[in-house]
């Protein structure tokens, strides 16, 4: 157990320091989710009714859209570099360089959910500051990153990654982005836990699953 | 034997890489793999570093049997490809510092500091590889090879953008790891620098070892000939 979390640590912070430096992902996302959000604005009537309609829509259309980009990322760096030829040498189980990469992207992908929320607060008024809204945007942040760091392994291993990386990507991501929006068009009318709950626990059984059965996968895709 | 292969196969879809290598390395012994581009040097240490599956064949190395856990090797080998494994944002040291941590090196920062200082690059240290010349990175690949003292050094040539002060850094780095008990498998295309740092030569073409012979037997002009022929006759 010391190994793994030694070696899904390094892997993280080497990710951390990595993105400090070059900035490219979160700058590359963060913008992409910015112009989705800047065209959906001129796009619809900003009349609340609208907005209560469409607001959740536009969220997770701009997260889950910026996030693949993030995801291609995660390992096409290291595939260009040679780097991981690196890591399969390492002498540890892969699922720690999983649970590595996954937080790494995890971490990306708050900070970009982040970044937006003054977006949507100033473009759309909406209440993204509510804490069920936040727990939701965490959980489901939580399960793209699980699935994502998955398949952009396999994708980099394909010869049109980029293409690829969505194909695989959106269709397993399908019930994140249901749980979410539908969770967040709760969390902003206000709603509790009675409407929210099931949003919640679908998005907690989820990330719980696909963390488990990524990691015990991960080793087949790394390796030859 | 450090190293220990038997029937060694390998294919690439329809086309025969490697065609039953058998071959021993004694420790502390230098074997230096000679052949031509294509001749399957590269796909036999890469198998030798578990990077790649054997179609069929065994092998043990440094003692550990393959088919087998693969981590066993790896902790016991050192293995420099054609690409330096390093990540261009980070300075040699935080490299070496993060592959340190990977193979649990213990007191990781004086022993990353041995090992720059060993392959000249201690000045350097701080510099992101990025700005370093593709000799000083080569320089730093093959200190991230040494860093976790490994029992199997399998080097795919080393030699190649080096100058010559590099050269014969290489040259003692290498004599040094021999004097600890080390063994070295490497594949080269200079000769020279081949029969004057191994045992034992060993030259391949078409998958198939060729020869095998003492390296002090083995006459360099010989060789160069040899080589040359097979260079010949592959289409």
């Amino acid at each position: 157990m010391r190994a793994y979390w030694r070696g899904a640590l390094a892997v993280y912070r080497k990710d951390l320091l990595l993105e400090a430096r070059s900035k490219e992902a979160v700058s590359t996302v963060a913008v992409f989710s910015l112009l989705v959000v800047f065209i959906f604005s001129f796009a619809f009537d900003p009349s609340p009714r609208t907005l209560a309609l469409v607001g959740p829509g536009i969220i997770w259309v701009s997260y889950t859209f910026g996030g693949i980009l993030g995801l291609n990322r995660a390992f096409s760096h290291e595939k260009d570099k040679g780097t991981l030829e690196g890591l399969v040498l390492a002498p540890l189980s892969k699922d720690a360089i999983y649970m590595g990469k996954f937080m790494g992207t995890l971490t990306l992908m708050l900070i970009v959910e982040l970044l937006m929320l003054p977006v949507f607060l100033f473009f759309f008024d909406l209440n993204v500051l509510s804490f069920w809204f936040l727990v939701i945007a965490l959980l489901a942040a939580t399960g793209f990153a699980a699935v994502g760091t998955l398949f952009s392994a396999i994708a980099v291993n394909t010869r049109s990654r980029e293409v690829m990386l969505p194909l695989l990507f959106l269709p397993m991501a399908l019930p994140v982005v249901i749980a979410a929006v539908a969770g967040t068009e709760d969390a902003l009318a206000g709603r509790g836990w009675a409407a929210l709950g099931q949003w919640v626990q679908l998005l907690i059984a989820y990330d719980f699953i696909f963390i488990v059965l990524s990691s015990l996968t991960f080793e087949f895709v790394l390796e030859e | 034997m450090a190293v220990s292969l038997h029937s060694v196969r390998h294919t690439f879809g329809r086309t025969s890489a490697l065609l039953d290598i058998g071959l021993g390395v004694a420790w502390g012994e230098c074997v230096a793999l000679f052949g031509h581009n294509g001749a399957g040097k590269t796909t036999l240490l890469r198998i030798m570093a578990t990077l790649l599956k054997p179609t069929s064949g065994t092998m043990q190395m440094a003692g550990h049997p393959y088919p087998g856990d693969r981590s066993l090797i790896r902790a016991a080998t050192g293995f420099l490809g054609h690409q330096p494994l390093l990540y261009d944002d980070l300075t040699s040291r935080e490299n070496l510092r993060f592959y340190g941590r990977l193979f649990d090196v213990s007191d990781v920062e004086s022993r990353v500091s041995e090992v720059l200082e060993a392959v000249g690059m201690e000045r350097m240290a701080e510099r992101r590889v990025r700005t370093l010349s593709n000799g000083m990175q080569k320089r730093v690949a093959l200190a991230r090879a040494l860093l976790h003292r490994p029992k199997v050094l399998l080097l795919d040539e080393p030699e190649t953008g080096l100058d010559q002060a590099s050269l014969t850094l290489l040259e003692q780095v290498l004599k040094d790891s021999l004097q600890t008990g080390a063994s070295i498998v490497m594949a080269t295309h200079d000769v020279d620098f081949g029969l004057r740092l191994a045992h034992r030569a060993v030259v391949i073409d078409g998958g198939r070892v060729v020869k095998d012979v003492p390296a002090s037997e083995m006459d360099a002009d010989a060789l160069r000939e040899l080589l040359a022929g097979h260079r010949e006759h592959t289409p």
